[in-house]
């Protein structure tokens, strides 16, 4: 324990000299960095603008206030859309998910040197790029429009539920598998009877977790023209129409928490 | 368990995953009555898609032969805004959201502070980063202070709900030995409630990084800075090459934060 003595007295302290001077130089060098940061941000922003701010979020306001309530008629199908981009994109992500978590785990890959590198970059390459960026992909390459959208939902989810899938995996419990071995099975039956009704629940859970997520992203993929309710929300934006922007933000934001509403009481009840 | 009588002589059959029958069959029903309906609202122009199958090859083969250098200043500039946003919102948002998880913590702070802390964390937690930038971007101008902005507070929402709820879970006996010391309330928070929730806070901060890191590089793509818009100009430039070199370097930053901040979690819990 680090005791320090000043005229006859011992005090206390938390840390040892050379840790407190350790502690002290890596603020030090924390703060230079977060200060050559601020700097740089701060070289980079038109202060003049920032200065004026109160004044034109105050405009954006008043124009946005009160939104337009009979656009909404309007709004029916981008959402039924952006529904089906996240439904349909959670649906195939997890077809494809399921087999590359069997081949990431540990415990069910058939290769551990060859195979399972492929599909830890599979999980990490999907998940570390964003729905937004696959969806510019996408439509550079298969053209503006909802299906653009669903691969680009299920090619992000990939790698996000595949990676929570493969850690439920690796997580099970190994005496039932080791049972269900012991009766003569086969690699597919143990697959089956032994690892899959374990993770079902996980998988579930996963399932649903996903969905969620992706109604939130799936109603932002239109304002790269990937369909769904982003859509209005950038000819609206483009066109400077505030209040239909107030009315379609009020709609997004009604539409992710009913997301999460729905997605928490199935998981309660799975769980 | 039925009647042993009963079952003696039936082969066993798997028991399904949903237990009441009606339930089972009306949620298969209604799944494949969506799915129909979906089918059919969903518009696929099956020639466009075949025509860009072509271009599909070339960007895939693209990851083959990164292009780097031809707009390497343009990457460069973009990958350190990127960088300095990230690194900024994340102390920031951190810094920020201390105090918040504090006072939405229900066994540290009184309840009108719980009541205002959990509605900036809802808020915070509604609303995507996107739209967040966009608005930002509207009201302080095209730039990186929008996206700092944007990312700090993403951070807060992210951060302060699971930090309240280690702090909330946390062990009782040691905050309530450091207040019957006659510690005040500053020193309770410090030596009682501090220690254990450093290592989640760490924890979590660094998973933050991560996903701030993520963030950034799709805020460019509405004007807020970053990679973004440098991606987004060689995607419309069907520059695939180039889309491809900053993607890869994405996903290598990703892998190289992921892989230290598992390594940092190693250490300090």
């Amino acid at each position: 324990m680090p005791v320090r003595e000043a005229s006859g007295l011992k005090i206390w302290q938390r840390r040892t000299q050379r840790e407190s001077l350790s502690h002290w130089a890596l603020w030090l060098v924390g703060i230079a960095v977060f200060a050559y940061c601020w700097q740089q941000i701060s070289a980079a922003t038109t202060w003049f603008f920032v200065w004026d701010a109160p004044r034109i979020a105050d405009d954006i306001w008043t124009r946005a206030t009160p939104p337009k309530w009979e656009y909404i008629t309007q709004l029916g199908k981008p959402i039924w859309d952006t529904l089906n981009i996240a439904t349909m994109g959670t649906m195939i992500a997890l077809v494809f998910a399921v087999p590359v978590a069997f081949l990431a785990a540990r415990n069910t890959t058939p290769s551990r040197f060859f195979i399972r590198p492929i599909a830890l970059l599979i999980i990490v390459s999907t998940r570390s790029i964003n729905s937004l960026i696959w969806a510019l992909l996408l439509i550079a390459i298969i053209g503006p429009g909802v299906f653009a959208g669903v691969i680009a939902i299920a090619i992000r989810s990939i790698g996000f539920c595949a990676k929570l899938l493969y850690e439920a995996i690796e997580e099970i419990d190994q005496t039932q598998v080791e049972a269900i071995t012991a009766t003569g099975a086969s690699r597919w039956q143990v697959m089956a009877y032994g690892i899959v009704p374990q993770i079902l629940p996980a998988f579930a859970g996963i399932a649903v977790f996903r969905w969620d997520i992706n109604i939130r992203e799936s109603t932002v993929l239109g304002l790269v023209g990937a369909g769904g309710i982003g859509l209005q929300l950038s000819s609206s934006l483009n066109v400077l129409a505030w209040p239909q922007v107030s009315l379609i933000l009020l709609v997004i934001l009604a539409a992710v928490v009913i997301s999460e509403w729905v997605s928490a009481k199935v998981r309660g009840a799975i769980i | 368990m039925s009647d042993v009588s009963e079952l003696i002589g039936k082969p066993w059959r798997k028991p399904p995953f949903i237990q009441r029958r009606w339930l089972r069959w009306l949620l298969l029903a209604g799944f494949i009555a969506y799915l129909i309906a979906a089918f059919m609202t969903i518009e696929v122009n099956w020639s466009r898609v075949y025509e860009g199958l072509e271009r599909g090859k070339k960007f895939v083969l693209a990851f083959t032969s990164p292009d780097f250098t031809s707009r390497s200043s343009d990457i460069y500039e973009g990958m350190m805004e990127s960088i300095i946003m990230t690194v900024a919102s994340s102390v920031v948002g951190i810094a920020i959201s201390i105090p918040i998880a504090l006072g939405a913590a229900r066994n540290v702070a009184p309840l009108p502070v719980y009541l205002i802390c959990r509605g900036i964390i809802a808020i915070s937690r509604a609303l995507q980063e996107i739209i967040v930038a966009i608005l930002l971007v509207a009201i302080f101008g095209f730039g990186p202070l929008a996206g700092f902005l944007t990312l700090s507070f993403a951070t807060i929402g992210f951060l302060s709900k699971l930090l309240a709820e280690d702090i909330e879970s946390m062990d009782k006996v040691q905050a309530e030995a450091i207040k019957a010391s006659g510690a005040r309330w500053s020193q309770w928070i410090n030596y009682g409630v501090q220690p254990q929730f450093m290592p989640r806070l760490i924890g979590l901060s660094m998973y933050r990084l991560d996903i701030n890191f993520r963030e950034s590089a799709i805020l460019g793509l509405v004007g807020a800075g970053g990679i973004g818009a440098t991606l987004n100009t060689a995607f419309d430039r069907y520059e695939y090459d180039t889309a491809a070199a900053i993607l890869l370097i994405i996903i290598v930053i990703v892998m190289a934060l992921e892989y230290l901040s598992s390594v940092i979690r190693a250490r300090v819990q």
